[in-house]
């Protein structure tokens, strides 16, 4: 993992101490609300519905036990005792008093992690695939690039003031764990003739206009990674439209001024700006990668791991739902689900993480990740130790096993929290997650990413959700939409608007009609949702949902 | 025509909690929407917007809340309102929590 140089922790111990200042200086009236603002956001400071909102950069989704150790310690001493963690692999705190905030981030400088550039109108929390370094079918791992471009993004002078925010994702697996096709910038890792480069996405994002990301450039070459992106984003700067917030991501500029005409501008600033980037950053590059070297991996019986698995049918139905494959053998990735039913998506106390910490430290090689899926990873787990670690998560509230069926819902935090969403996510999610546990279907109802917003911005990735809900205010009453045959994988499709939205009280019902016509009318238990869906079309499930239209209909 | 003016209150977070606040009659904050200032006229309700705006070192984001009055005082009629006044629904925290 990448550790701080010198450089870096006086980089950051100088920017905390400024916000200190600035922060006595609006508590003392010396800085107007207007004059402060602009300020606590780059620090990831919110003002939200109930309290201010710390947002902290889990870069490209990595920690170590010691960082999430110290997550549990800032949310016991200066928040609620919990944390939750987000689809843009970040960690917010919801109850934070502004004068504390500068001794949380102080605190998260202790463990080299910081809330910088985690808003603001500039290049976001940088993130990956969440198995990285551990995927069986990875051809690289992302993390070094990632952190490189951490490290070059961050405090960029020429891009503090872009025309909106930008979010970059980094895959180094085909399977596409990233959605880097809804990133302002996505990128693939790809080998060509054995060299390593990228297939550079751009212009894709979620929101009120959703835009599968284009490519701009199908190989380019690591060596020209940096100059490339600062290519890509110079050309948004000055061509970003800042007349309109609604126009100014880079996907509505790409839209506008079309993709050829983008990439001869980005190709242009690229021959200006390639001969300043005398191979620094390559070196740099290299430096990181050793920082991110594969653990001593161990080879062990597996006969523990094969009596538990065949006589305690909880273990299994875990180890069935929530492990992947891992590169090195007799290792297992594991997924520790933060959706038990009833609970809120992506939260976990302090407590919680302290196990995950230990866990981490004792089983997995110190290593912990989050994913945008808002779970959190155990990536190099010896697959003897299985049973052990189970147990361990079991007393913690942690081994539900869920990961990828109908209750791993992504929510946002929605009016429970956000001051800008217009219905509530949360309490959705929890109970669609406890109705389908309740009716004991989830298992047999098999792999159903189920996704929601709780408004248009989309943070909850509704519309690339199997089934997605955007929760609306319609004349003063919460009101949901649901979206049908999105996906976010490799394969990107934007879900299709189903009809009329539904009430608070109605959504859970509705859920439960499409998933019964997809049981009815599935070929066998091997064909999930989504191939269903894409078989039969939305017909089925739309006269499931609105069967009074189908009853008029067939009158 | 105009739209017949409907009461309201003013409202803000604190500057250093971030929780939500009433502005008084008495030109000060209150933590509980049953101690805040009604206001039912249009012209009242501008002047009392520019006194609360003044309070810049207490207050973050005053604006006009639609309400409507009630036996206990001022009632929120929007649902983001309601919220505001009670805290999130997945935990006891926030107003339910620190008011009761």
């Amino acid at each position: 993992m990448y550790s701080y140089s010198e450089f870096d922790s006086a980089f950051l111990a100088a920017r905390n101490d400024q916000f200190r200042r600035q922060v006595q200086r609006r508590i003392d009236g010396s800085l107007t609300e207007e004059e402060f603002r602009p300020l606590r956001l780059m620090n990831g400071l919110y003002l939200q519905l109930h309290a201010y909102m710390l947002r902290v950069a889990i870069p490209y989704g990595t920690l170590s036990g010691g960082q999430m150790r110290q997550l549990a310690f800032i949310a016991d001493k200066w928040d609620k005792g919990y944390g939750h963690f987000t689809t843009r692999q970040n960690i917010q705190y919801n109850w934070p008093k502004l004068p504390d905030v500068p001794d949380m981030l102080d605190s998260l400088a202790e463990v080299n992690m910081h809330a910088i550039q985690t808003s603001g109108n500039t290049i976001r929390n940088v993130t990956a695939d969440h198995f990285a370094g551990a995927a069986a079918d990875e051809i690289a791992d992302p993390r070094p690039v990632a952190e490189l471009i951490r490290q070059w993004s961050t405090d960029h002078p020429e891009f503090q003031f872009l025309p909106r925010k930008f979010k970059v994702a980094v895959t180094g697996s085909e399977t596409d764990r990233a959605v880097t096709r809804a990133h302002d910038i996505g990128l693939r890792m790809v080998r060509r003739d054995g060299a390593a480069g990228f297939e550079v996405i751009v212009g894709g994002g979620l929101g009120r206009t959703p835009v599968i990301g284009k490519v701009i450039n199908d190989f380019l070459p690591q060596q020209d990674l940096l100059p490339y992106l600062e290519s890509i984003v110079s050309v948004y700067n000055l061509l970003g439209r800042r007349d309109n917030k609604y126009k100014a991501r880079i996907k509505i500029t790409v839209n506008e001024n079309g993709l050829e005409t983008y990439r001869d501008l980005v190709e242009k600033r690229f021959a200006e700006i390639r001969p300043q980037f005398k191979g620094i950053d390559q070196q740099m590059l290299a430096a990181i990668e050793a920082q991110f070297a594969s653990p001593a991996f161990r080879t062990a019986s597996l006969d523990g791991y094969q009596t538990a698995y065949d006589a305690d049918p909880v273990f299994r139905s875990w180890a069935d739902t929530n492990l992947a494959a891992h590169k090195a053998e007799g290792y297992a990735i594991v997924t520790v689900s933060l959706k038990a039913h009833g609970q809120t998506p992506g939260d976990a106390s302090s407590d919680q993480m302290r196990v995950l910490a230990d866990l981490a430290e004792i089983y997995g090689h110190n290593e912990l990740r989050i994913s945008h899926e808002q779970n959190v990873i155990l990536p190099h787990i010896h697959k003897s130790d299985l049973p052990a670690l189970h147990a361990a998560l079991k007393s913690a509230g942690l081994a539900t096993a869920n990961i990828g069926l109908i209750s791993d819902i992504i929510a946002c935090p929605g009016m429970d929290y956000c001051a800008l969403a217009t219905a509530r996510a949360i309490p959705v999610a929890q109970q669609i997650a406890e109705r389908f546990d309740a009716l004991k279907l989830e298992h047999e109802v098999g792999p159903l990413k189920i996704k929601i917003s709780g408004c248009i911005n989309a943070c909850g990735h509704h519309h690339v959700g199997h089934i997605g809900i955007l929760g609306l205010d319609r004349a003063g009453v919460e009101n949901y939409q649901i979206t049908l045959g999105g996906d976010g994988s490799e394969d990107t499709v934007i879900g299709e608007r189903a009809g009329p939205g539904f009430a608070y009280d109605e959504i859970v019902d509705a859920i439960e009609r499409i998933i019964r016509a997809y049981l009815e009318q599935r070929d066998s238990p091997e064909e999930t949702f989504l191939m269903a869906y894409r078989r039969l079309g939305s017909a089925p499930f739309k006269a499931a949902l609105y069967p009074e239209a189908a009853r008029k209909n067939a009158a | 025509m105009p739209r017949p003016f409907t009461p309201k209150v003013i409202t803000a977070n604190a500057l250093l909690e971030g929780d939500v606040v009433y502005f008084t009659q008495a030109d000060g904050w209150t933590r509980h929407l049953a101690d805040a200032e009604l206001i039912d006229d249009e012209a009242h309700a501008q002047l009392r917007l520019l006194d609360a705006e003044r309070q810049q070192n207490q207050v973050v984001g005053v604006y006009l809340a639609d309400v409507s009055a009630g036996q206990d005082g001022p009632q929120p009629t929007h649902f983001r309102e309601e919220f505001r006044r009670t805290g999130p629904s997945n935990y006891f925290h926030g107003k339910q929590a620190e008011v009761a």
